[in-house]
């Protein structure tokens, strides 16, 4: 459990979590060794102004694809700048396999950093990027040329040789960035939102081709980014952050299933949040009366939020145990249709169906309808 | 139609300014270099002679033969060599003060620009007047260093090589100072952080990124301190002296005392075209190698 390093708001959730059975990855991993390990970081701007990180623990695994998720301002581009060396923290230590990185200069460490605005030399060709590494750690040139042949080939952009950065594409300049920072065999390879700036398209390429290359050269990866897609298609495990804390760590399963506070449930995916009071060890009472029953007992607070995601709930016909709703609008996605429903007492909720069968819409705005809310579709979180 | 006539209209100010204030002197005086010299200074507007650019390499002994003559190339070599170690100096003291500049927090480098240009804001006759009376004997350096016992008798740097490239160095300084600070004004600075985080200590992050993404500034500085140096006129005048005189002087004397019209203007034009070969093989290595 100290591996998923939480702020103690929250850790009791975490454990919560982490106890189920369906979370045994987290459990076996448990054994791995720690790549990075940070303890109790704070890093201030400003003279003490802006309180950046505040007291944050995390320990990232040898080889895992790990990302840091949150909303800009969060810290964890500032995280990943105390692991790079580019910053130096107020108070805390980063330890890399065990060895303490404070005081290390950014090119004493062996992390490599690939970067937002991917920072290829425009002086340098595709090749001399790919080298500069290598070059200053003065390693021979023929090795120095078989292992810029080794990245380009990783990276595919073989022939590409004695281009100029100027002459290639976005996609193509953010390859150089990480063959290059690859080309050093760091311990550690870290990324700052190195695809924000590519299109949609490229980007979903890139997904995948990032997640192919941690396999292939079997480095621990630190992956920050702002996209919740992103991190959920990409991450071995993830820690979502805010306002320089961590929230919650695991694996995309557990944080998209398993949320351990409301901002994690709302920033990850879409999601319904309900508040209700408790009336039983799983029984809830909303606002306008309605009861609902949970198949976990929660925290034991009396109030509570309910989490719901929209793909769990059920649009039924009317009567039985089915919630009495009505259709405001309906959102044909392609592959999804979004109904959105007004509960009694005025609640709003999203409901997510597949479109399996083809875009046959089962309401329409203004007709009255059910939902169903199956007891283990609800997470019960502390309000 | 109209457009091309509305772009010639617009284009004619600069066209004529060009021409009038460029071009037309500048044919004026090429073809003076080509006349015989008057009796008591101008010329001979009728008769044309290679005289003025013979002169420059040979003179005439009591015979009537041409005898190489170095003399000029003397003072061209002078004023190149002083030229380009003024050009070596500034770029030393410029480039770190540069580069401190560019890593200042954005409202002290506007102050620090200004700073740098105020020089810009005293007549430079009455600054290099002021550095005769640092440099002469008895003068604030030389007092200073006697009483310190650093010197023996006096300094003697007044009215030599020396003393111009002094006063040179110290007008020309902005000169390199701003292009250079521009070009690492705007530096991305990921790139150092890119060349630290790949494993460039300070000296390496200087050598391979700093300083070769700053070259365009560092050419810039040096062509705006090189080419004005190779003519300078008031420096060399008031701080040089008669023993090490400079083309600038040379060509001043040609147009004064000695009333030769045509050789000042033989002179000035050997200097333009020195000038102008040096800067169109700097342009030629340029275009080889594409600019980053």
């Amino acid at each position: 459990m100290s591996a998923s390093g939480t702020n103690p708001a929250s850790s009791n959730v975490t454990r919560l979590a982490v106890a189920r059975p369906d979370a045994a990855p987290a459990a076996r991993a448990e054994t791995a060794t720690v790549a990075v390990d940070c303890q109790s970081i704070t890093k201030t701007f400003g003279a003490g102004a802006v309180r950046a990180l505040d007291g944050v623990s995390l320990a990232i695994r040898s080889n895992e694809f790990f990302t840091l998720l949150g909303p800009s301002g969060c810290g964890k581009t500032t995280l990943l700048r105390l692991i790079a060396g580019f910053e130096i923290q107020d108070a805390g230590t980063i330890l890399l396999d065990g060895r303490p990185l404070d005081g290390l200069p950014p090119y004493r460490r062996p992390v490599n950093t690939v970067f937002q605005s991917y920072a290829v030399f425009p002086h340098l060709n595709v090749a001399e990027n790919v080298a500069f590494g290598l070059e200053m750690k003065r390693r021979p040139r023929a090795e120095i040329d078989a292992r810029v042949k080794e990245m380009l080939g990783l990276v595919k952009l073989e022939g590409l040789e004695s281009r100029k950065p100027a002459q290639l594409s976005g996609g193509q300049q953010q390859r150089v960035a990480l063959a290059r920072a690859l080309a050093n065999k760091p311990r550690v390879l870290l990324l700052d939102e190195p695809l924000s700036a590519l299109d949609l398209k490229l980007r979903t390429e890139m997904q995948l081709e990032l997640k192919r290359l941690q396999h292939e050269v079997g480095i621990t990866f630190v992956f920050v980014t702002h996209d919740q897609h992103e991190a959920l298609t990409m991450s071995d495990r993830i820690a979502v952050m805010r306002a320089g804390h961590i929230l919650q760590v695991g694996t995309p399963e557990e944080i998209y299933e398993h949320p351990s506070a409301r901002f994690v449930a709302d920033f990850i995916g879409e999601t319904n949040l309900l508040d209700a009071t408790r009336i039983g060890t799983a029984r809830f009472r909303l606002a306008s009366g309605v009861e609902l029953e949970t198949a976990e007992p929660g925290p034991p607070h009396s109030n509570v939020t309910l989490v719901i995601r929209p793909e769990r709930a059920l649009l039924a016909p009317i009567g039985g145990s089915a919630l009495p709703a009505r259709v405001e609008q309906v959102v044909y996605i392609g592959s999804d249709t979004i109904y959105l429903v007004v509960l009694e007492g005025g609640l709003r909720f999203r409901i997510r169906e597949q479109n399996r069968d083809g875009p046959r819409s089962r309401a329409r705005a203004g007709d009255a309808v059910g939902i169903v809310l199956p007891p283990a579709a609800i997470r019960v979180l502390a309000q | 139609m109209m457009a091309s006539l509305r772009r010639s209209g617009l284009l004619a100010p600069s066209v004529l300014t060009i021409g009038a204030l460029l071009i037309l002197p500048l044919g004026l005086m090429a073809y003076v270099s080509t006349l015989e010299r008057g009796p008591t200074g101008g010329v001979i507007w009728s008769q044309h002679t290679t005289d003025a650019y013979v002169q420059f390499l040979f003179e005439r002994d009591l015979t009537d033969r041409l005898v190489v003559n170095t003399d000029y190339l003397h003072i061209f070599g002078r004023s190149i060599v002083v030229a380009a170690i003024t050009t070596a100096i500034t770029l030393i003291v410029a480039f770190p003060m540069a580069l401190w500049m560019a890593f200042q927090p954005p409202r002290r480098r506007l102050l620090l620009v200004f700073i740098v240009t105020v020089p810009f804001w005293t007549n430079i006759l009455v600054r290099n007047y002021a550095w005769i009376l640092l440099l002469r004997n008895d003068g604030v350096i030389d007092w200073v260093l006697g009483r310190l016992g650093l010197t023996g008798e006096h300094i003697n740097v007044l009215y030599t090589p020396l003393a111009t490239t002094i006063g040179l160095t110290y007008s020309f300084l902005p000169y390199m100072v701003l292009p250079i600070y521009v070009s690492l004004e705007k530096l991305d600075r990921r790139l150092i952080e890119a060349a630290f985080d790949l494993g460039a200590n300070r000296w390496l992050a200087f050598r391979r990124v700093i300083l070769p993404l700053s070259m365009p500034g560092v050419v810039g500085g040096a062509i705006l301190v090189f080419v004005p140096g190779l003519g300078a006129f008031i420096s060399p005048e008031l701080l040089g002296g008669a023993k090490s005189m400079m083309i600038g002087s040379l060509i001043q004397q040609q147009f004064g005392q000695s009333r030769n019209w045509p050789f000042g203007a033989a002179l000035s034009f050997v200097l333009l075209v020195l000038v102008l070969l040096a800067l169109s093989a700097h342009a030629a290595r340029y275009r080889r190698e594409p600019k980053p």
